[in-house]
């Protein structure tokens, strides 16, 4: 009965792995083509709250089966342990393992590819850099205009972060493209996102930073090309002739 | 050989009895002193806990200041884990239970294992001490560089809790190891202990070797912020990084010391009442309990998987954390296997670790996302991260505790808990666990991150926010129910029988309570006798 119900959970996922059209195995992506990188972590993470609730739901079925099956009938009752040979005791040991194991693997497998996507900067990606302070966020472009808290981008161009900190840990957290990165003093990490249409999107401070580290907020601002142009334009007429 | 029995009389008045209380070396009365410790600090950071989330309750600030708020987030953390979690499974459970469970006299070195109780009170008094001083640390538990160096909060409490802490555990490992080589019983072989001595020996086996390497760490920071060294500053040439690999190459195996004994002393509450053997015991040894002591130095990088670590080792940990389901998962096959055609008596020990094992598998299994390192550059640092370790680890390790003290209750006092309170209590403790835990991971889904005092920028998320202080509040309501049923038991409970449970092993040989030295004579185990030799 238990060894059917095992056995079941080794063919699902080895189903899982044949049939589903997964992250891991999709066709080749063109030449500068950008990867979709939320919709892929929803993709990887649904797939995964599947195995985990089948794993659940199975262990806990038959938990629940034996909790009301083998329940004490009279007072001094004891119970029947099955005999285990060698050979079933081994097997017990080895068998889950491996399937544990094998999901594990397959896990890592669709894990490792994805990760991949997520650190490979896309060619031609438009770079600006970061410094974090507590408590803001100070952008500078490769024109020269510096912003705080504010960072302004083309929609339709990947965008990568080079960030370090002028003081203590922060971690620059862009929920909607499901990606953050710790910045620290002394050390230059890296992020890149890609804001397909014009629009909105929140920056949070994700590692703790001092008294007012929720507030650590910011905003990323998707704008059509041609309208960041003019803005960066402006901008650096504005701030050259601040500075003169 | 020097034992309590020869010292202690355990009669005489009040001053009398408590001068024997204070200055025992007596492995139960220690390791009830270290429950007394430990349920102290639980207590105070479990109020902590509550007013953590009625700040959370809604959005804004509700009744207090951030700087107040951060320090009732480092003391919740740091005293829950350092002062509440490892002395009450390493220092009460295993100091009380081991020398019972092997069939010692006592422990190895008495003398040794006072001087461990004591660190640890002062350890625990250090801790406390925070809420006297005017500069309180607001540093969190992990205490991170350079936040904790450049903070106004007193890192020095931080690091000498962790100091006393730590030189106590490893004192109380010294002591207990040599004590399950040396002093078992004739005829406990290494084949016969109960898992829970396993366990323990496993968690003391990491204790000593990683614990060193935490101390370093928080040194360093105490150097580095009081004398003026530089191994945290990059601008003298320091590393900000090598304190946060330094600290979870510690912490990380800290959450097996958590873990083991817990699953360890759950093997016995459901083997007793199960009254069944446990199932493929060899399995469980080496392949679980061995199996988690190899993996746990090879994972800590998951802590680190955005902190700019190099792609290679951030896969590599990423492989290795995902094996960690391989140990575990066979502990789980031990512990459901056990139920296999037992026969199962609900007292409320039982309850305790049939809630555990439901509440373990959604927290193991909700690891495996944290442990994908793409699907982890997003929950990291979010509330997902908090309901999952306390799924796993916090709630887990305190059903262990309560339902231990509930098993061991009859043991240590000769007395009887209400078993109807106790049910009750454990009824309301795990509906509240699972409102406030399974919604706060809900929450960090949906993107809000952690040790947040307000979160303005997610007004969405208020009303699952209160549920999950609502779920606290039901929580706390059973964990009173839990102590009044204790202190009840105390006041007005029957008396017990020796070996109320019917249970094989030999901790319920002796009288209840048992006298000093437990053991008159030491009992000689014959060939067929077997700690869970229940239905032969």
């Amino acid at each position: 009965m238990i060894r059917k119900f095992i056995n079941g959970i080794g063919l699902f996922f080895l189903m899982l792995a044949a049939s589903s059209p997964s992250y891991a195995f999709k066709e080749g992506r063109g030449p500068g083509e950008i990867p979709d990188i939320p919709g892929g972590w929803q993709h990887l993470f649904n797939e995964m709250l599947i195995d985990i609730t089948v794993i659940g739901i199975i262990f806990a079925a038959i938990t629940i089966y034996f909790l009301i099956r083998y329940r004490r009938r009279h007072p001094g009752q004891e119970g029947r342990p099955p005999k285990l040979t060698v050979a079933a005791a081994v097997g017990w040991a080895l068998i889950p393992a491996f399937i544990f194991m094998a999901d594990d693997l397959y896990l890592a497998a669709e894990g490792w590819t994805l990760y991949n996507d997520y650190r490979t900067v896309p060619e031609n990606a438009y770079e600006v850099k970061l410094e974090g302070a507590m408590w803001s966020w100070n952008f500078t472009y490769p024109e020269g205009v510096e912003t705080v808290n504010e960072l302004r981008v083309p929609a339709g161009t990947p965008i990568v972060v080079r960030m370090t900190s002028r003081d203590v840990v922060h971690s620059f957290f862009l929920p909607d493209f499901k990606v953050k990165e710790d910045l620290m003093p002394g050390r230059v990490t890296y992020l890149w996102f890609y804001p397909k249409e014009p629009g909105e999107h929140l920056i949070t401070c994700a590692e703790y930073c001092g008294v007012i580290h929720s507030s650590m907020r910011g905003t990323i601002i998707a704008m059509p090309k041609d309208e960041f142009n003019k803005w960066i334009e402006a901008e650096k007429k504005a701030s050259a002739e601040g500075g003169a | 050989m020097y034992t309590a029995s020869q010292t202690i009389s355990h009669k005489g008045g009040f001053g009398q009895t408590l001068k024997e209380w204070i200055f025992t070396i007596d492995h139960k009365r220690i390791g009830i002193l270290y429950l007394i410790g430990s349920l102290a600090a639980f207590a105070v950071a479990g109020l902590m806990a509550v007013l953590i989330r009625i700040e959370l309750g809604s959005i804004g600030p509700t009744i207090t200041n951030p700087q107040t708020y951060n320090t009732w987030l480092y003391f919740h953390g740091a005293a829950m884990i350092l002062a509440f979690q490892i002395p009450a499974l390493t220092g009460f459970l295993a100091n009380y239970l081991v020398p019972l469970m092997i069939g010692a006299k006592d422990m190895a070195f008495p003398r040794l294992n006072a001087l461990s109780l004591w660190l640890f009170w002062a350890g625990i008094i250090v801790a406390l001490l925070t809420f006297v001083i005017p500069d309180s640390p607001d540093i969190m538990w992990t205490g991170y560089p350079p936040y904790s160096l450049r903070s106004g909060g007193n890192t020095a409490f931080y690091v000498f809790t962790v100091h006393l802490m730590g030189f106590s555990s490893i004192v109380g490992g010294i002591n207990l190891i040599t004590t399950i080589i040396y002093m078992r019983a004739p005829g406990m072989t290494w084949g016969k202990l109960n898992i829970f001595v396993w366990s323990t020996l496993g968690a003391f086996i990491l204790q000593l070797v990683f614990i060193p390497v935490l101390a370093a760490a928080v040194t360093m920071l105490l150097l580095d912020k009081y004398i003026g060294t530089h191994f945290f500053d990059p601008s003298a040439g320091g590393d900000v990084l090598l304190y946060q690999n330094l600290f979870w190459f510690y912490s990380h195996p800290a959450v097996y010391v958590i873990l083991l004994p817990t699953i360890g002393i759950m093997f016995e509450i459901i083997a007793t009442f199960a009254k069944n053997r446990v199932f493929n015991y060899k399995m469980v040894v080496y392949g679980g309990i061995g199996g988690v002591v190899l993996l746990s130095g090879e994972v800590w990088i998951h802590h680190l998987f955005t902190s700019g670590m190099p792609d290679w080792i951030r896969l590599g940990m990423m492989v290795s954390t995902l094996m960690i389901s391989v140990p575990v998962g066979l502990l789980m096959i031990g512990l459901i296997g056990t139920l296999y055609r037992g026969a199962i008596q609900y007292t409320t020990p039982m309850l305790y670790a049939v809630g555990f094992i439901f509440l373990f598998l959604i927290g193991g299994l909700t690891g495996i996302p944290n442990a994908m390192t793409a699907i982890d550059l997003y929950i990291h640092d979010t509330h997902f991260i908090v309901g999952h370790f306390h799924y796993v680890m916090a709630v887990s390790g305190t059903f262990a505790i309560f339902g231990s003290v509930f098993y061991l209750f009859p043991k240590m006092t000769g007395k009887m808990y209400n078993e109807t309170l106790g049910k009750i209590g454990f009824v309301i403790t795990f509906i509240g666990v699972n409102v406030t835990f399974f919604t706060m991971m809900v929450v960090g889904i949906k993107g809000m991150p952690r040790r947040y005092f307000d979160y303005q920028q997610f007004p969405q998320l208020e009303g699952l926010q209160y549920m999950v202080t609502v779920g606290a509040f039901i929580i706390g309501l059973g964990a009173l129910i839990t102590l009044i049923t204790w202190i009840h038991g105390l006041a007005a409970g029957k008396k017990a029988v020796d070996n109320p449970w019917s249970s094989h092993s030999v901790e319920w040989m002796t009288s209840t309570p048992p006298p000093p030295g437990n053991f008159h004579p030491i009992p000689r185990l014959s060939e067929d006798w077997h700690p869970y030799g229940y239905g032969s």
